[in-house]
């Protein structure tokens, strides 16, 4: 393992914000979404132009500024990272072109507020993949935190208010009350916060400051959803629903998870989880997390929010593939941040692409709408498989990793909590697609005339479709990054 | 320049002294003068303050004699790391402050600019002198100086203003005097006012109780001045009926001068020995903070005045310098004079934003900044910034001081410190998203709940400060995050060499 001194890592956080002034003085709409698409493609050329460095095992590094002793802003580029990047960077292009249609076709006020926040969000998304040590990583999700707030906010009416005031709550009452004193305490006993494979606590020998840590972060780190810091994700829900694809499926929630990974990595280290049994605590809290939700989905009628509890579930799928410490549910949970992400991702734009083209936001109002939008409902179809993980889908993938994660490690509880799970999953998806499509021409809510979304909503949503799908036979960039991320973080030394 | 720097100390005092001198003279003869004398004299002032922190930075100390009187007789100028640190943030602040405020002070006081200039220019004088003289004495006189101008600008305000400019007085006097008496108990006991010579002269007199009451009548009027609670009662009224422009002056410097001649006097005069070790008041004071802290910002919680609620802010965050000081390790003493600088520029972002606001408003209720987002954009930008910084996110400066802190308060297994500060971020980003949501959200839009019509609030026209306050809110803000970034350099090259080590 050479570590590279590299500006890239850097740029390729950097890229979105510089595209913000772009975006704030262009005179018309047109060529403000060009600042947008142009820093979206960079950004995604330079994650990707860093990909066969990593899987050769270099680590790319680059530190800003050191701001406390042996402690400094530094971006580390890892094989996890990596994966993390290239997912978030790559569904920022397709959200960016969704968003166009969907922000458009509303008539949404402040869109260029809109989309410099979203520029913004997406950088601090990289910084937090790219981050080297816990205070980078602390520095960027706060970012994010405020980067999506007026995103979240942007009706700017009475409900909007409160869900960002839900928001902050968890978001920032967490990582205030929780995780900075959990990081304090951290660096105050070790003196240093630089993720390492097999972590830096290994000094601590008392296991409850170990355990108060440890459920301090992985609680703290709230966009995580782990039960009970959940319940603003159902509430930012309120949000334009690219915003709520793009970040409240992919880039904040998964921040969350992927924290509580590094903190499970690159803090503790898997062998001292296992030394102390704390591995079992982890899995037994996100099984909690994972059933409850899908039961919770299964009540509700709004599809943006029976979606958000399902996010909340298969969050807790990272975090419990990862705690099951075997090779196999590592893999697996590493994996699933890229498969979810484009299912759910195909499954918001599908809920926004029918809002856009009907006004329609809850299920039961969706009976017989696949004969007025097959394509959309076509690919929600596809991203219900891809969540649910039933072939062809990449969500197939990732669980089956999960499902051989738990016998490697001899969870079988833990496989009962996943299958539950997916049977509850499908239970809650499949019969919209069915409403949608076998429906009395009486019960029909629609008639058969076709009348799709823009195609700025309807482009998007199939490429997210047919990325699921495409997952599903050609996995091997992920999961050789996921494979990769694995054996290095388990590595030692 | 060249051959002036070995006078360097000195024109501290002199320059802007004669600056006011200046002003004064021009408020009778020709009013237009007197901005650019007062706005010559202080920047005059940042200059050299800059390259004094630049040899001290070589040199470490520079002692020099006023009238070149030998020391313990003659007056002791001393600069070193820490001082040279303290004088260039005053001069920073009240230069920037200056500049914003031009146009607030020609339209409120069209007939006073003499007065008001010089007023604010002397103030000025006094801090400065009080963070570089070497005498303890001289100390006081400087003390009053700057508070006699203080009660003067706040009283010129309107309104309630000279009521609570009154107030301050009397318990400004109560301090000052309390701290002259324990001058006067030290001079008793060693016949010397020069700080150096005192402290030298002190080990004799460990065991005397007059020793013990002296340090604590000087502590005590220093605890006035800076309003750690519950000395803070003069505060709020006093800063928040007070004009703009001198507000934005008082609040970022008299509080953080007087926690930095705290920690001179406790150093350099009692030393570190005496002041720690034997006089075992750490624990009691660093309650006393924890008290201010929460009292502090529970106040602030119920305010309903931007101004208002901002006074009581700054009393929690003295609170946070006397609890890290009295801690007495390392991290958090670190904290503390971290947070001198940090919490400066932070207040004086923040009260500029305020001014703004008040300035193009009208007001500062919080019934008054409705809509604030969509009319002064630009402003409530940097007003987020500072809100950021006091509640402490990275990379705002205000995390730093706040990491330091906490690390001392972990070190020190303190956690009641440790809890306050973190309750005080927490009830911190209450009090400030309270009034960015205000800002951001009021008037609601009327398509109200149902999508579909989300055409957001009505629109309103940009009404935005006038350019050169703008400039100054904007250079404020980006020092808050620059000072962030620079966090370790200052750390480690100013602050860990101005410590003592023994600490």
């Amino acid at each position: 393992m050479n570590n590279i001194l590299s500006l890239t890592p850097l740029l390729a956080v950097l890229t979105s914000l510089l595209a913000v002034p772009g975006i704030i003085l262009s005179r018309s709409p047109n060529v403000r979404e060009g600042w947008t698409f142009a820093a979206a493609l960079a950004k995604f050329g330079i994650v990707v132009s860093m990909i066969p460095m990593v899987l050769s095992g270099v680590r790319l590094e680059y530190t800003l500024a050191e701001v406390l002793p042996g402690l400094g802003i530094t971006f580390r580029v890892d094989a996890f990272g990596m994966l993390f990047a290239v997912v978030a960077s790559s569904l920022w292009i397709v959200t960016s072109a969704y968003s166009i249609g969907y922000m458009r076709g509303l008539h949404e006020h402040s869109q260029t507020r809109y989309f410099c926040f979203f520029a913004l969000a997406l950088s601090a998304t990289l910084g937090v993949a790219f981050a080297g040590n816990l205070f980078t990583l602390y520095l960027f999700y706060e970012a994010l935190s405020f980067a999506t707030y007026p995103l979240v906010t942007h009706h700017q009416d009475r409900e909007a208010r409160s869900s960002g005031r839900k928001y902050l709550f968890y978001i920032l009452g967490g990582s205030i009350a929780f995780v900075l004193p959990a990081m304090l305490t951290a660096y105050h006993l070790t003196g240093t916060l630089d993720f390492t494979p097999q972590g830096f606590m290994g000094g601590i020998e008392s296991k409850s400051t170990l355990l108060v840590l440890l459920l301090l972060f992985v609680f703290g780190f709230a966009k995580a959803g782990i039960m009970p810091m959940h319940s603003w994700l159902p509430a930012a829900m309120v949000a334009p629903t690219p915003v709520s694809a793009l970040l409240h499926a992919v880039a904040v929630v998964k921040v969350g998870a992927f924290c509580v990974v590094r903190i499970i990595t690159g803090v503790f280290g898997t062998d001292l989880l296992a030394a102390f049994h704390f591995d079992t605590l982890i899995c037994v809290i996100a099984s909690v997390t994972i059933l409850t939700s899908s039961l919770i989905a299964l009540t509700q009628d709004e599809l943006k929010r029976r979606l958000a509890f399902s996010t909340i579930g298969q969050l807790s799928y990272i975090v419990l593939g990862v705690a099951l410490l075997s090779q196999a549910g590592m893999t697996g949970g590493m994996l699933h941040i890229a498969m979810h992400a484009f299912g759910k991702i195909t499954l918001f734009f599908c809920a926004g692409a029918i809002f856009v083209a009907t006004g329609i936001k809850h299920i039961s109002g969706m009976v017989g709408i696949g004969r007025r939008m097959p394509v959309t409902m076509g690919a929600f179809f596809l991203g219900s498989l891809s969540v649910i993980g039933l072939p062809p889908a990449g969500g197939f993938i990732s669980k089956w990793h999960l499902v051989l994660g738990t016998v490697q490690a001899h969870q079988y509880a833990m496989l009962v909590v996943l299958l539950a799970s997916s049977l509850l999953n499908a239970a809650y998806f499949l019969p919209i697609v069915y409403r949608a499509f076998f429906c009395t021409p009486g019960e029909a809510m629609f008639d058969n005339r076709i009348a799709e979304a823009p195609v700025w909503c309807l482009a998007p949503l199939v490429v997210t479709a047919v990325g699921s799908v495409v997952l599903f036979f050609y996995p091997q960039p992920f999961l050789r990054l996921a494979a990769s991320a694995v054996r290095t973080l388990t590595g030692g030394g | 320049m060249e051959n002036l720097s070995p006078h360097f100390p000195a024109l501290i005092i002199i320059v802007p002294l004669i600056a006011a001198l200046l002003t004064s003279a021009a408020g009778w003869l020709n009013r237009r003068l007197c901005f650019p004398f007062a706005a010559l004299g202080l920047f005059t002032s940042l200059l050299v303050s800059t390259g004094l922190l630049a040899s001290v930075l070589d040199k470490e100390v520079i002692l020099y004699r006023l009238g070149g009187w030998p020391a313990p007789w003659g007056i002791l100028y001393r600069i070193d790391r820490l001082n040279g640190l303290v004088l260039v943030v005053i001069f920073f602040v009240a230069f920037l402050n200056l500049i914003a405020n031009k146009r607030t002070v020609e339209e409120s006081f069209p007939e006073q600019l003499g007065g008001f200039y010089a007023l604010y220019v002397l103030f000025v004088t006094g801090l400065s002198g009080m963070v570089a003289t070497g005498d303890a004495f001289n100390l006081y006189v400087l003390l009053e100086i700057s508070s006699l101008t203080g009660y003067a600008l706040i009283g010129i305000g309107n309104e309630r203003a000279p009521l609570a400019g009154l107030n301050y007085l009397f318990m400004g006097t109560i301090g000052a005097s309390l701290y002259l008496l324990g001058i006067g108990f030290l001079y008793l006991m060693t016949g010397s006012l020069n700080m150096t010579d005192i402290a030298s002269l002190l080990p004799g007199f460990y065991g005397s109780p007059v020793m013990v009451l002296a340090f604590l009548l000087c502590m005590t009027g220093l605890f006035i001045k800076m309003a750690l609670f519950p000395l803070h009662a003069w505060l709020p009224n006093a800063y928040s009926f007070s004009p703009s422009a001198s507000i934005g002056v008082i609040a970022p410097l008299t509080t953080k001068v007087m926690i930095y001649v705290m920690i001179r006097i406790t150093f350099d005069v009692f030393t570190p020995d005496f002041s720690f070790k034997m006089m075992h008041l750490g624990e009691v004071m660093v309650w006393l903070a924890v008290a201010a802290i929460i009292m502090g910002s529970l106040f602030a919680l119920a305010q309903t005045r931007l101004k208002r609620m901002l006074t009581y802010v700054i009393i929690a965050e003295v609170g946070y310098m006397v609890g890290g000081f009295w801690l007495g390790n390392r991290m958090a003493v670190t904290g503390a004079v971290l947070h001198i600088l940090n919490d400066a520029v932070m207040t004086l972002c923040i009260f500029l934003a305020a001014g703004a606001v008040v300035y193009q408003i009208c007001g500062d209720d919080f019934e008054d900044l409705k809509g604030l987002f969509r009319k002064m954009p630009i402003s409530m930008a940097a007003f987020t910034v500072a809100a950021l910084s006091l509640i402490g996110v990275p990379p705002t400066c205000g995390f730093f001081s706040k990491w330091y802190l906490i690390s001392g308060g972990i070190a020190a297994g303190h956690y009641g410190f440790v809890v306050a500060l973190l309750f005080s971020s927490l009830v911190n980003a209450v009090l400030f998203f309270r009034i960015i949501e205000i800002g951001y959200f009021e008037p609601f839009s009327e398509g109200e709940g149902g999508h579909g019509e989300h055409h957001g609030p009505p629109a309103m026209e940009i009404r935005e400060a006038p350019a050169g306050m703008l400039a100054c809110l904007l250079l404020a803000a980006v020092s808050l995050i620059v000072l962030g970034i620079y966090t370790g350099d200052i750390v480690t090259r100013i602050i860990d060499l101005a410590i003592p080590p023994a600490i």
